[in-house]
């Protein structure tokens, strides 16, 4: 990779811990501290910290900045209530994402963009290049802020310790809502209920100075619950079995929201609730009547190899009809599951298709998404 | 920095080998600890068979991680005599004591190894 590797403000936490460190997104991060399996287990059953100071943050201000991201995004940011959140992308003007983003709302002009690491610089390029005649501003602020997530049935608790103020905030907000809160240590921090493991939890928006005594924090705050520091490994797995698309893998250029069984996000509008225009809009609406030539599907295996990005998915005659984007031996289910793009044909739940695993036919039964929910 | 003992050999695809390596010997082989740190918690195990010929530098196996997966080369060339039953339900071994318990296959050799790293050697690859 990039001998200029960026590092996180938390390299040298990472680096105490033991963590192995592997190139990432152009960055070095943890891809794990201790083991894989225990990380994954602890977000299910207790709680870990990620650090994800890699992801991209873009701040959009002024007065016209609801409009201009309505313009810009699929979905209408201007309907997000104060202190929301929105998961959305930013697609192309022929309909295929660019990246998938959450988009939260600190105040009526002042929007926070999360962005992929590997996508931030051209999402911020392309909403350079959108904003021209709205009264809004873009600014990439990755590099003073730091992200660190709190994950699992405990981390409310965990993050409502973390807190001097705000700790009720923490335990009365919804999925997809923030509040600023101020931690101990006099630390101010946005706090997010979102996350990207299919459970419960927590993403803290701190000054990347300040990143280190935040993370020393989650961990004493957590001791007693027994947190565990997780990198990127236990972060992909966790994901895939909570069925979320991963940008390069089930999201691509070549991928319509549509395709990805996302076409939620996606607002047309409706005659009683009109949308105006935004960038990818008619591709987007002939996207959705034609519906997608090929669905992304959840595939569950019987046996013990586990099918990985870019096996090819085969019919009965042998043939290959379909992709795998993301695949791995899921540590809830104790099974292969996978992530992959086959014909309309194949999509029903219960068929049987054949993976080609290094040459050798693999066969695993769709299944619909999400491989796990938390119990809520 | 991870364990390389002294008193095995190595290939240069992240085997040991335990034994002398001499034509009509068995030796017993397995992963190395940076091999099975590289892969992360190894949840599968497909060994050779008892009684497969393997090939020196050829894919004899799998081993499949959460994260990933990576073929598994013999490091010699003979008739396997044993696998690793053990690993079938607890491949874990691998990791936790991958010169010990996490053996995976033994192999009575039709010819003398001679492409194999000594300990200096193998961790000077992995340094």
């Amino acid at each position: 990779m990039s001998d200029a590797s960026l590092r996180s403000p938390l390299h040298d936490q990472h680096v105490a811990l033991g963590a192995t460190l592997v190139p990432f997104a152009g960055w070095e991060m943890p891809v794990r501290y201790t083991g894989d399996i225990a990380e994954h287990t602890a977000v299910r059953t207790g709680a870990g910290l990620f650090d994800l100071s890699h992801m991209g943050e873009i701040a959009v201000r002024g007065e016209g900045a609801a409009a201009f991201l309505d313009f810009a995004l699929v979905g209408r940011m201007s309907a997000v209530a104060l202190a929301g959140a929105r998961y959305t992308m930013i697609c192309t003007p022929e309909g295929g994402v660019i990246d998938d983003l959450i988009v939260y709302r600190r105040d009526h002009d002042h929007f926070v963009i999360v962005a992929n690491a590997s996508n931030k610089d051209t999402v911020v390029a392309e909403l350079d290049a959108r904003v021209a005649g709205f009264d809004a501003t873009v600014e990439d602020i990755s590099a003073a802020i730091a992200l660190i997530a709190v994950q699992g049935p405990l981390a409310e608790g965990i993050v409502a310790r973390m807190c001097v103020r705000g700790d009720d905030d923490i335990r009365a907000m919804r999925y997809y809502s923030a509040a600023n809160v101020l931690l101990r240590g006099d630390i101010h921090a946005f706090a997010a209920r979102t996350g990207y493991t299919g459970e419960d939890g927590f993403e803290l928006f701190v000054g990347a100075d300040e990143a280190a005594a935040v993370w020393e924090l989650a961990l004493e705050a957590g001791a007693e619950d027994g947190i565990v520091p997780c990198g990127l490994s236990s972060r992909d797995t966790l994901r895939l079995e909570a069925g979320m698309p991963l940008y390069g893998q089930e999201l691509t250029r070549a991928t319509t929201p549509f395709d990805a069984g996302l076409g939620r996000i996606v607002v047309l509008g409706t005659a009683a609730k009109p949308r105006g225009d935004f960038v990818g809009r008619d591709a987007l609406l002939k996207a959705k009547v034609e519906g997608p030539a090929r669905v992304l599907v959840g595939l569950v295996g019987d046996g013990r190899r586990a099918a990985r990005t870019g096996y090819a998915v085969l019919d009965d005659a042998g043939a290959a009809v379909g992709e795998v984007t993301s695949g791995a031996p899921s540590p809830t289910l104790g099974r292969p599951i996978a992530m992959a793009y086959v014909p309309a044909s194949l999509a029903e739940p219960g068929t049987v298709v054949g993976i080609d695993v290094r040459g050798r036919r693999e066969d695993m039964t769709v299944t619909a998404l999400p491989f796990y929910s938390r119990a809520s | 920095m991870s364990n390389v003992p002294d008193e095995l050999a190595y290939s240069a695809e992240h085997e040991w080998v335990s034994g002398e390596p001499d034509a009509g010997a068995e030796v017993t082989v397995g992963i190395t600890e940076h091999a099975a740190a590289a892969l992360g918690d190894i949840v599968y195990v497909e060994a050779p068979r008892v009684g497969d010929t393997v090939i020196a530098g050829e894919v004899c196996g799998e081993l499949e991680s959460t994260k990933a997966v990576s073929e598994l080369y013999s490091p010699v060339s003979g008739t396997v005599t044993a696998v690793n039953e053990a690993l079938e339900g607890a491949p874990e071994t691998v990791n936790s004591d991958a010169y010990g318990d996490g053996w995976i296959f033994k192999v009575e050799l039709s010819e003398t190894a001679t492409d194999l790293l000594d300990a200096e050697a193998y961790a000077a690859t992995i340094a």
